[in-house]
């Protein structure tokens, strides 16, 4: 690869992929290097949303301060998840409303970071992969993502210059899947309504993989479609768009593994 | 005399929810029908957009200068030989009421929709003051037969279907025929009509809510789509207007912004059926109109949201687009909040009002899809202020221990990278180590609220940092 590109990027890998699915981080750094960029991954913990939507501002912050230290080296910042990547872009600024010693660092740290199919797309002007998938996809549009960032056309676009790829757009794309971070705990029962109506609505599509650009809504949705026994196949979009899609899909087993369920 | 709010019980008014299946089948219609007309409505007007910046201006400015809009509104409305009363508190406006009441020797009243009249428990309270009061608004009218208070804001009845009503008109219309027909919603309405045309002619006092006061004028305004409340001002002896402190509007030309997005945001219709304006009592030559008029305005705990972290709620205009495009609502309907104001609204508004002691679920209660700001006319950053309600709810350790030991724990390790990555690298072998073959967990300890519903994946094996890390020690080694 070569890094003609002067453009350093700090990748946020995010907490769920570092722990559960590296994978999607190296789709990621594959896709940004592809497209020019040099990738480096500081040592990171999460973006402090746990925190901040249970109302623990003081932790938040401290999180939030050693994010943007870390990343103070980059020219961009870019996270595969529209959640961190709004919590680190529009959320961060809220913590430091009042602080005139910090705004000017997280002014600079919010400009530059971004969420990875909006990089790609709308900052570097990527318009089509190198990378072949024989399938039916249907795109959920992670919330924060969709709302916060803007990020609706730019996966689908990119999506559509995947060899053997097909898009089914499933009813309701747009409404959330119940994951909500802490609240899938919180209230369980209610979040099990919520990805009960998604999970009808994917299989509905007919659809024989479902992407995402969030890995939190993945796993919930995997999750619930595998709890009852459904074969769709759940992936984070990046996987595909890399062509990195050797590892199993979310949640399920090695290929050849113990599984052998009907 | 306030409804009891069972907001604390939330989780169980939720889980109960979910079991009902006429309230699942009627929830189907706020998610599917609602949703479709507000966008179609947006789509059709260009400006729309513009538009809702508009309203969201026009409420910030009566905000900041709420005490001289309600200054020059009294002074309208006593020009036109109206009262405006305060009232401080909802026993201030309730006692406001009676007296009114008792005072022209009242027995029945009509009421149109009310929020307001809900907030008071109005109904109840007239009632044990042996006044009665009927609902004239069909949704209303239905939930006052089955003893409910209102599952939203705008329709009432909405969490009901067509045979449940069915049943309770043939409850209580015991003077009408046995064999009726009542099979098309239209026949329900026709007989609803029958019947409170009656109640109309015999009210002694008619009260109802108002969607704005106008500053300029001393007008009071509703929009209904029934025309019930037309006959509910101007039959009765007496109107009474039940508002609240920020349903202020400086001009009639503001009025007119606001109408633009009031009802392509609530049902998609570009104005509601009827727009009624009220000033005053009637005139020496009107033909028709109450011989007196009186405005209540509450505060009830508003004036304490002004220039505060909530201030924004107060430019809510109670279309309710935001519960119709909650999932959260969607699956559990209006009742289960507890208390008058369900769905996001509700969840900022009702800790306001009641204590987040008692509605600190409502806050927390959501995903922060972000869905109902999307869609807010007026711009309301209702996540934005449920977190704020969380800040408040950490800060004074109302939060529950089991949620604020884990945030400790989890701090502990997300405050410090290196011990993070130290931490995390074993988890996830662990976790691998058992989840790997199979791919995911059936059950895992203290994750019963994520595995009771869905499984969780295994870890793919060691984490993102520890294999990048070693990947590109190798690629430079070599």
């Amino acid at each position: 690869m070569p890094p003609h590109g002067n453009k350093r990027v700090g990748l946020f890998v995010t907490c769920l992929v570092d722990l559960i699915r590296p994978s999607v981080g190296f789709a990621a750094a594959k896709l940004l290097e592809d497209a020019g960029c040099t990738v480096e991954v500081p040592r990171q913990s999460c973006c402090g949303q746990p925190a901040f939507n249970s109302g623990d501002r003081a932790t938040t912050r401290a999180i939030a301060e050693q994010v943007i230290d870390a990343f103070a080296i980059y020219d961009y910042v870019v996270a595969p998840s529209g959640s961190c990547a709004g919590m680190l872009r529009t959320h961060y600024p809220e913590l430091f409303r009042d602080d005139p010693n910090w705004m000017p660092r997280v002014d600079a740290f919010c400009a530059k970071t971004f969420e990875l199919l909006s990089f790609l797309v709308d900052v570097l002007g990527v318009s089509r992969v190198d990378a072949r998938f024989e399938g039916t996809v249907t795109y959920h549009d992670s919330c924060s993502g969709l709302r916060e960032l803007g990020v609706r056309i730019q996966p689908r676009r990119l999506l559509g210059t995947v060899q053997g790829l097909t898009i089914k757009e499933m009813q309701d794309a747009e409404t959330c899947c119940g994951f909500g971070g802490t609240f899938c705990v919180k209230y369980p029962d209610v979040s099990n309504a919520i990805v009960a109506k998604k999970a009808a609505n994917v299989i509905s599509s007919e659809a024989d993989t479902l992407l995402a650009g969030d890995l939190g809504c993945l796993m919930n949705m995997a999750g619930k479609l595998q709890r009852d026994g459904k074969a769709v196949e759940v992936r984070h979009v990046a996987e595909v768009l890399a062509g990195m899609t050797d590892e199993p899909a979310i949640g399920m087993p090695e290929s050849g593994g113990a599984e052998a369920k009907p | 005399m306030s409804h009891v709010a069972t907001s604390p019980r939330f989780k169980d008014n939720a889980r109960a929810a979910l079991a009902d299946a006429d309230l699942q089948a009627s929830l189907k219609f706020v998610e599917v029908n609602f949703i479709a007309r507000r966008r179609e409505a947006a789509d059709r007007l260009p400006e729309f957009e513009a538009l809702r910046d508009a309203a969201r201006d026009i409420k910030d400015h009566t905000l900041a200068h709420l005490d001289l809009y309600l200054e020059a509104y009294e002074a309208r409305v006593t020009a036109s030989g109206g009262q405006v009363h305060y009232a401080a508190t909802a026993e201030d406006a309730r006692q406001i009421v009676l007296q009114i009441c008792r005072r022209l020797g009242a027995r029945t009243v009509t009421k149109g929709k009310s929020m307001i009249g809900e907030e008071l428990a109005i109904n109840d309270f007239l009632e044990a003051n042996d006044i009665r009061p009927i609902e004239t608004d069909l949704g209303e009218y239905i939930i006052q037969l089955r003893g409910e208070i209102p599952s939203h804001i705008i329709a009432p009845a909405v969490h009901l279907t067509k045979a449940q009503i069915e049943a309770d008109f043939r409850r209580v219309h015991t003077h009408l025929p046995a064999d009726r027909n009542l099979v098309e919603p239209t026949t329900l309405l026709a007989e609803a009509r029958g019947v409170l045309r009656e109640k109309f002619l015999a009210a002694d006092v008619g009260i109802t809510g108002a969607n704005f006061l106008v500053a300029e004028t001393g007008t009071s305004i509703i929009v209904t789509n029934e025309g019930n409340g037309d006959l509910t001002q101007t039959l009765p002896k007496a109107h009474i207007v039940l508002a609240s402190i920020e349903k202020m509007v400086p001009t009639l030309e503001d009025v007119s912004t606001l109408l633009r997005v009031l009802a392509r945001s609530a049902t998609g219709q570009e104005m509601s059926v009827y727009t009624t304006l009220s000033t005053g009592p009637r005139r020496a030559d009107d033909p028709d109109g109450p011989g007196e008029y009186h405005v209540v305005i509450l505060d009830n705990g508003r004036s304490a949201m002004l220039g505060g972290s909530f201030q924004e709620m107060l430019r809510c205009i109670r279309c309710g687009a935001c519960m119709n495009h909650c999932p959260v609502y969607h699956a559990v309907g209006g009742h289960a909040y507890g208390w008058v104001y369900p769905g996001p609204m509700g969840a900022v508004l009702t800790p306001s009002l009641i204590g987040v002691d008692k509605a600190g679920h409502l806050p927390n209660a959501s995903t922060f899809c972000g869905r109902c700001e999307e869609v807010c006319p007026v711009r309301i950053p209702l996540p934005r202020m449920m977190r704020s309600w969380r800040e408040r709810e950490f800060e004074r350790h109302l939060s529950p221990a089991t949620v604020r030991s884990g945030l400790a724990f989890w701090a502990l390790f997300a405050r410090r990278p290196r011990l993070y990555g130290w931490a995390t690298g074993i988890a996830a072998r662990m976790l691998a180590l058992f989840g790997r073959a199979k791919g995911r967990f059936g059950w895992l300890p203290l994750a019963s609220g994520w595995t009771r519903y869905r499984d969780f994946p295994s870890p793919q094996g060691a984490t993102f940092q520890q294999q990048w890390r070693t990947r590109r020690k190798r690629s430079s080694d070599r």
